[in-house]
């Protein structure tokens, strides 16, 4: 076995070098590094070694992770059609290019002054996403669109001081449950009922449930089971009666081709930015917004940062800086607005990039291909025996509920069928809508070319 | 021919300056950045345009007023704007305290871009991510190793989140023992991160907030006066933002184990516990690593980064789910914890920086995360030293006895020239530095808080310090110079805050911009 101890500085340490080490103490006063620890306990300090495997270099490293991940099949080596709340895209390679750059990837909470280019990339991502969904203000990125619907959920409620909040009961359960914990113990979800034909939030149900303590509705668009919710302006008049706010969470890839929600009455509008431009990466890559008009109310009650334009000495040099920096918990503690802290700008900074290279055709495009490639497959599945491929008869956007009831096999089963044959079939909705019996939830996007919409048909169809 | 002398004691730096405008300025109707994937003729064939079947009312009629610029042009752009960004890998990033700027591998990033990770779905079957789900295991072992817990989860996306997190398990404890009314408050010091009160704060607790004593310490006296019945929890960093460790840490936890209180470890700042201490020794319930502080994950300009939470067996029904479980032959996502208080980010938290976290370590090894402690207190002692030589620096309270950073202080330099911590700040950029003053409120007076991780050699920790020391005498000959900061960055001096604070004229997108100057020029 080779001895990696002799000689070696850590690559990563320079000071790892014994000279360097013994000329630093010896400045220092100090004898040994162990006396840089007397403030620590006797009896606090580990006398142990770790049970962590012994170092690799970077050669080692790179084959030993290298096949660990290979384990991994991703969907790149399969055709999969998993949604449900991060999506796979086209990604123009220029998003990976900037998003990969040293100098934004180790970049952290630089100021104005040394991280200029971080500040201005940020603002423009503000200022593209803000004309994409159609609102004034948008804000530094959230952790996800769960993260960013309940922070929406919780600035509505100080701005009403009520504190009960309607959701439609076909959301996304994952998000249900951090909005849930986000919201608990002060704000109560109360779960509005869905059309069982449509999957339509349920009006009536609304209107018996909303009440002078509701600070907002909360519904999606398209909602996760990929149903376009149109009467968006109905819910709004709704909550306007009631002097409550009214939230609406988007998937972006949409606003294309849908109308963004403020012009059926949204006043808060909050979503998923990981569509734009990042890769899925088990999740890794979700990133919220949240955006308003320019109302005082509300701009004051963004728990984020804003970053906003200014002159500086200079005439013609832009610069920047935090609006209402003393909102923050940064600035106040526990009497902020809820709370900031790290969250997920190099995912805003993407969506940015390929807002500017899409453009507005760019969009359009995009929604429309999505539109009319889901419609197909919606279309082609529908002619399979015993299946209905849309659950919900209602336009879709992406998404939609395809029912296998009547082919008297579980998805469980089918998927395992789909998978051994390199397919990834939809999320399984047994558990989390039992309502629905056995249905799945597919996902069309640009990326699903027709022949592999046609073998999955195909797939299907030969599943025993 | 002659010899080209380099003798200057600091940088002769100038940042780059491209002068760039606002992206909508570079519009120019027609252009394409990129055109996203066509339909095939067959499909339009079958389903028409796709887009006519939208309700009334649904569909969008005015196409959003992005810019059309073409694709050399948007690349151009931002690589300038990124050559105008001073991240981590380009300069001796020792002045962000508290962030833990430590060198993020770059062959880490290789396995972070690799299509077997960002090509994954969160919601495959488990067998088809056996590769993550051993990577998130191992991890779990190394950071029950570091600490002592008995079990992590790696949901939350960064040290707030965890905090959250770990308030959240606090509530549904006492909530669940039946205690959740009359525990109301959450005990938290002044020297920890702000997270640690809004977090708390957010899930409805009182916020107690003890100060430090006359050596930096918290004041256990303080904590004695206030626990009681109405403790939920405890929550502190050790060592706090002064770089001080509490050497009575295990009678604080023990004082509000008495009373029946959690206590949970704010461990962002663990680079100098490395092999060193542990969370469990220390009598804490709960505790948290940022994995893009210690472990290396590169803070990406502010995120994705990512928070593991680790706790004890009592707590383990509490953690959001899903955790990862191996039988001995295979990986598994459990989702069925009892008292689980839900998610706290959708999914699997940041798998990309569990991969980043776990190859860093297994590129160090046991001895080399003892290097990693030892090396970054090294550093941060040495720098002490240095910096006290600078006239004007102070670090209050106890002497010594710090670990992996320090606040200091410009007190007296203020006092004597005018020059505050902000002047200095900017000033420091024109030297190609980073530099941080401390989160408000400013209880060290005129604060600056150092970290120098184990990332930096004894020459770049000098450069620092040259350049410290040379502003500092230049407070003291020439105030104004400081003052007026920066001359050398990308742009001058922001001087109008009431573009941050007057509704009139916060512009916080292009469009406010634009429209504001408009409302205005109406008004002249």
């Amino acid at each position: 076995m080779v001895n990696k101890s002799i000689g070696r500085a850590h690559p990563y340490i320079p000071n790892t070098v014994p000279e360097v080490k013994e000329e630093m103490l010896r400045i220092i006063g100090v004898d040994t590094i162990g006396e840089l620890f007397k403030g620590i306990p006797e009896d606090l300090q580990y006398k142990g070694k770790l049970n962590i495997p012994e170092v690799l270099d970077e050669f080692e490293l790179r084959k030993n992770v290298g096949k660990t991940i290979n384990k991994n099949v991703s969907t790149d080596e399969v055709i999969s059609f998993l949604g449900g709340g991060c999506w796979e895209h086209f990604i123009p390679a220029v998003c990976d290019e900037i998003n990969q750059r040293a100098e934004f990837v180790t970049a952290y909470a630089g100021d104005a002054y040394e991280d200029h280019g971080r500040y201005q990339a940020m603002f423009e991502y503000q200022s593209l996403m803000a004309e994409l969904v159609d609102m004034d203000v948008v804000n530094v990125p959230t952790f996800d669109w769960a993260q960013a619907a309940a922070t929406a959920i919780r600035m509505a409620s100080r701005i009403k001081d009520r504190y009960e909040v309607l959701i439609p009961k076909a959301i996304s359960p994952e998000r249900l449950k951090v909005i849930k914990n986000y919201c608990s113990p002060h704000i109560t979800c109360i779960m509005v009922d869905y059309c069982e034909k449509t999957g339509q939030l349920d009006l009536e149900d609304l209107k018996n449930k909303i009440s002078s303590n509701t600070a907002a509705i909360y519904f999606e668009n398209p909602s996760y089971l990929g149903f376009i919710e149109t009467a968006g302006e109905q819910i709004s008049e709704i909550a306007r009666e009631h002097e409550a706010i009214t939230i609406v969470g988007v998937d972006p890839s949409s606003l294309g081709v849908l109308e963004p929600p403020v012009r059926y009455g949204a006043d808060i509008v909050c979503g998923e930015l990981q569509p734009l431009g990042v890769h899925m990466s088990y999740g890794g890559g979700l990133s919220g917004f949240i955006a308003t008009k320019d109302k005082v109310e509300y701009v004051q009650e963004y728990p984020s940062r804003l970053f906003g334009l200014a002159p500086t000495v200079k005439e013609g040099e832009y610069g920047f800086g935090d609006v209402l920096y003393d909102r923050t918990s940064f600035a106040q503690r526990e009497n902020g607005k809820e709370s900031v802290g790290t969250q997920t700008s190099m995912w805003g900074l993407t969506a940015g990039v390929y807002l500017a290279l899409m453009g507005p055709k760019g969009m359009y495009e995009l929604g429309q291909t999505i539109m009319q490639r889901s419609q197909y497959a919606i279309k082609e599945l529908g002619k399979v025996e015993g299946i209905t491929a849309s659950r919900f008869g209602n336009v879709n956007f992406k998404e939609f509920v395809v029912d296998f009831n009547e082919t008297g096999k579980t998805v469980e089963e089918i998927n395992k069928q789909l998978r051994a044959k390199g397919i990834f079939g939809g999320i399984d909705l047994s558990k989390n809508f039992p309502e629905l019996g056995e249905c799945a939830l597919y996902c069309v996007t640009e990326v699903h070319t027709k022949e592999e919409i046609d073998t999955l048909v195909s797939s299907i169809r030969s599943c025993k | 021919m002659k010899k080209i002398k380099r003798e200057h004691k600091v940088r002769d730096f100038h940042q780059a300056k491209w002068d760039e405008p606002i992206i909508f300025e570079l519009h120019k109707e027609g252009e394409r950045g990129v055109r996203p994937p066509s339909v095939e003729q067959e499909v339009i064939d079958s389903v028409g345009d796709g887009v006519s079947i939208l309700p009334v009312g649904m569909r969008r009629t005015e196409e959003p007023n992005l810019p059309e610029i073409s694709q050399n042009r948007v690349l151009r752009h931002y690589l300038r704007l990124s050559q105008e960004t001073l991240g981590a890998g380009l300069n001796v990033e020792i002045g962000q305290g508290t962030c833990t700027m430590k060198y993020s591998p770059v062959i880490n990033e290789a396995f972070a871009s690799s299509p077997k990770m960002t090509a994954l779905h969160p919601s495959q079957d488990e067998e088809t991510v056996q590769g993550m789900l051993e990577v998130t295991h191992n991890l779990d072992l190394y950071m029950r190793e570091i600490s002592g817990m008995d079990n992590f989860s790696f949901q939350p996306g960064s040290g707030t989140q965890a905090l959250f997190a770990m308030a959240s398990i606090v509530r549904e404890y006492h909530d669940t023992n039946g205690e959740g009314n009359q525990r109301d408050e959450i005990i938290t010091t002044i020297f920890s991160h702000p997270s640690q009160a809004s977090t708390a704060a957010v899930k409805g607790y009182k916020i107690i907030t003890l100060y430090p004593d006359e050596n930096g310490y918290p004041d256990i006296d303080k904590l004695k006066e206030v626990v009681s019945e109405r403790t939920a929890g405890f929550v502190v960093a050790n060592p706090e933002d002064t770089g001080i460790f509490n050497s009575k840490i295990k009678e604080f936890t023990k004082i509000v184990h008495d009373a029946g209180g959690i206590c949970y470890y704010d461990q962002a700042n663990a680079n100098g516990l490395l092999g060193i201490t542990r969370a469990k020794e220390a009598g804490f319930d709960m505790c948290f690593f940022n994995l893009h502080k210690t472990f290396s994950t590169p803070h990406a300009s502010g995120g994705p980064a990512a928070g593991a939470l680790g706790v004890t067996e009592k707590l383990k029904p509490f953690l959001p789910t899903p955790l990862v479980e191996f039988d001995g032959a295979k990986y598994s996502l459990n989702y069925d914890l009892a008292n689980s208080i839900g998610n706290v980010r959708s999914f699997h938290g940041v798998p990309q920086n569990i991969l980043r976290a776990y190859a860093w370590i297994r590129g160090l090894g046991a001895e080399g995360l003892r290097d990693v402690a030892e090396i970054a207190v090294l550093n941060n002692n040495y720098l002490y030293n240095q910096i006290l030589k600078i006239k004007g620096a102070s670090a209050p309270y106890i002497k010594g006895e710090r670990l992996e950073q320090v606040r200091y202080s410009w007190e007296q330099l203020t006092k004597e020239t005018g020059v505050t911590t902000d002047d200095i700040s900017r000033r420091m950029a024109d030297f190609g530095h980073q530099y941080w003053t401390s989160h408000h409120p400013y209880v060290v007076p005129e604060p600056f808080t150092l970290e120098p991780t184990e990332s930096y050699s004894k020459e770049d920790l000098d450069e620092y310090v040259a350049s410290l020391t040379y502003i500092a005498n230049e407070a003291y000959s020439n105030p104004e110079m400081v003052k007026n900061a920066p001359y050398n960055s990308t742009i001058h001096q922001v001087v109008d805050e009431d573009w941050f604070e007057n509704p009139e004229k916060w512009s916080i997108t292009w469009r406010m911009y634009l429209r504001k100057l408009e409302k205005q020029s109406v008004k002249v």
